[in-house]
């Protein structure tokens, strides 16, 4: 059976309060926790709940990042993914490239299924399953909140601004998860110790035969949004009327 | 001479209001003909209403039966082909536009831009990153297209009074059959669309149950607002999705937005962040949403709520 691919980035944990460097030349991560996109923790274990109902094949993690991206991939494994693939990069790519990287393993390892976050809480970009799709020339399903699996065809619903729409696509194709598609399970401790005898594979860009691009889109700098402050407190319903017609917004 | 293309989005034969936002954002690039697609197995009434926005030259229409709904895979190719007479292409970043332009893009063999929301020169642009814990200046290179998808809750949108020319367009593709739309469930509501509203009443997981939701839209009907709620009252099931604001949901800027029994985690201040008036009331003082908001109370929203409503009831009467 056909093997599911699934993206794992490494990102700065979602509980952490991200602060601007004062120089602006980005984030403070030092000491600051890492985990997986949370969208991708979905998307693994949507491709794991399928392998258990016998219509996938193997469960391939994909990180695209720097060579710490493997304790990502470790917990991949600990989930429950067959083998992990860490094609490892310095600098953090963009998702025209990563579309391009993970085109090259759709090729290698022809996946009924590439599922993906619908975006990465890092960069907020929301763009690489869309741009593998336009690429691979396959259907794209983004925003999962329900996926079914019928033979060579899905049935996906997506949840957008106007509700809920159902698709039918084609398979092979791309689909990206939102929040309501699944409740990522708990790592147990053999789990973890399973997981370091599972394959974990680093390659380079250059032995997927992807050019690193000079930066399409470059960032300038970084800089701390303005700060809401704190304003009065009122006592009762009545005070609040008032304030909010003080205000003219009522 | 700059020259945008904006896509239009459209639902039931009526253009969204997103699109107005989008003639705005193109507008700020600086010296610009704008023009706006519009994509339909029927598109002539929400073309004539593109042509009145303010500011735009053209609407072009690409009339088809395969494009009666907006599945990325079909409009990508025909805006890629499109695109070719264009500078820049602007679509929304609303679910319509993030699902559809990235694919463009990737189609163009171009990056994206997504969630401008400032504009400092034709190429270089303002957006928000790390659920907008941080704004980053990004810069395209001059030579090839910029597509761009504009966070709607930024700009206001163009004005009416417009009267472009409407022309058919060809946009020679070959259309995938490989993705099918099969039916919508949308809630179909006499309330104000949450995206554009001017009050949003929206609820938290305080709130304890669909049932006790209902309040929200006692009072919302009350004050002429639409309905929003946290991430937890959607995942919860107390609200649909498609009312959840912050990161992953909407990002709203209403002149009035009242937080019910929400806490105010860092992914769904970020969906309000541009609101004119935060009110938060919350039975725990030390709740992070009361130190974003402009007028707060602490209580019990099952006394306040009702109380509320029935003064602003009088109020109106």
């Amino acid at each position: 059976m056909s093997p599911i691919l699934v993206g794992i980035k490494r990102v700065i944990d979602y509980s952490v309060r991200v602060r601007v460097k004062p120089d602006g030349s980005g984030v403070v991560t030092d000491g600051v926790k890492m985990s997986i996109n949370p969208f991708d923790e979905i998307a693994l274990e949507e491709a794991l709940r399928i392998r258990e109902r016998n219509l996938a094949g193997e469960v391939i993690a994909v990180s695209i990042g720097p060579a710490e991206a493997q304790q990502q991939l470790r917990t991949a494994l600990a989930m429950g993914a067959d083998r992990a693939l860490l094609v490892q990069v310095e600098a953090a790519v963009d998702p025209l490239t990563a579309a391009q990287v993970l085109l090259k393993l759709v090729q290698k390892h022809a996946p009924q299924l590439v599922i993906l976050g619908k975006q990465a809480i890092d960069d907020d970009n929301g763009q690489t399953g869309q741009m593998l799709a336009a690429l691979w020339d396959r259907p794209q399903a983004t925003y999962a909140s329900k996926l079914e699996l019928d033979g060579i065809v899905a049935r996906v619903t997506r949840e957008v601004d106007a509700g809920l729409d159902t698709i039918e696509i084609d398979l092979p194709a791309v689909v990206t998860t939102d929040l309501r598609l699944n409740e990522p399970r708990y790592i147990k401790l053999p789990d973890i110790m399973k997981a370091k005898k599972k394959p974990l594979e680093v390659v380079t860009l250059a032995e997927l035969g992807v050019a690193v691009p000079g930066e399409r889109i470059r960032t300038l700098k970084f800089e701390s949004p303005p700060q809401r402050s704190r304003g009065v407190m009122v006592k009762d319903a009545s005070e609040l009327v008032a304030a909010l017609a003080q205000r003219g917004v009522l | 001479m700059n020259r945008a293309l904006i896509i239009a989005e459209h639902f039931d034969g009526k253009l969204n209001a997103s699109t107005a936002k989008c003639v705005s954002c193109a507008r700020a690039i600086g010296e610009v003909e704008i023009d706006i697609a519009v994509l339909g197995a029927d598109p002539a009434a929400v073309a004539a209403e593109a042509a009145a926005l303010a500011g735009v030259r053209r609407v072009l229409t690409v009339t088809r039966p395969e494009n009666s709904e907006a599945l990325a895979a079909v409009w990508a190719p025909q805006l890629a082909v499109l695109a070719r007479d264009y500078t820049h292409l602007f679509g929304p970043s609303t679910t319509f536009g993030k699902d559809l332009m990235p694919r463009v893009a990737a189609l163009l063999g171009v990056g994206q831009i997504s969630d401008v929301m400032g504009v400092d020169s034709a190429y270089q642009f303002r957006r928000p990153v790390y659920a907008s814990n941080a704004i980053i200046t990004v810069q395209a290179p001059a030579g090839s297209i910029v597509v761009a998808t504009v966070r709607v809750a930024s700009f206001q949108p163009a004005a009416g009074g417009g009267h472009a020319a409407i022309e058919p367009a060809q946009a020679q593709a070959t259309l995938p059959t490989h993705t099918r739309f099969i039916s919508r469930s949308a809630a179909h509501s006499d309330r104000p669309d949450l995206q554009t509203a001017a009050r949003v009443v929206s609820g938290g997981r305080a709130l304890a149950s669909a049932e006790n939701f209902k309040l929200m839209y006692q009072l919302a009907d009350a004050m002429g607002a639409a309905v929003g709620a946290s991430r937890a009252a959607v995942d919860a099931g107390y609200a649909a999705n498609e009312l959840q604001v912050g990161q992953t949901g909407k990002i709203i800027a209403p002149e009035l937005y009242m937080a019910l029994g929400i806490s105010g985690a860092i992914q769904h201040l970020t969906g309000i962040k541009d609101a004119r008036t935060i009110v938060a009331i919350n039975k725990d003082s030390e709740a992070p949403i009361f130190e974003v908001a402009d007028i707060g109370l602490v209580g019990d929203l099952f006394t306040i709520v009702p109380e509320l409503e029935k003064l602003i009831r009088a109020r109106k009467a």
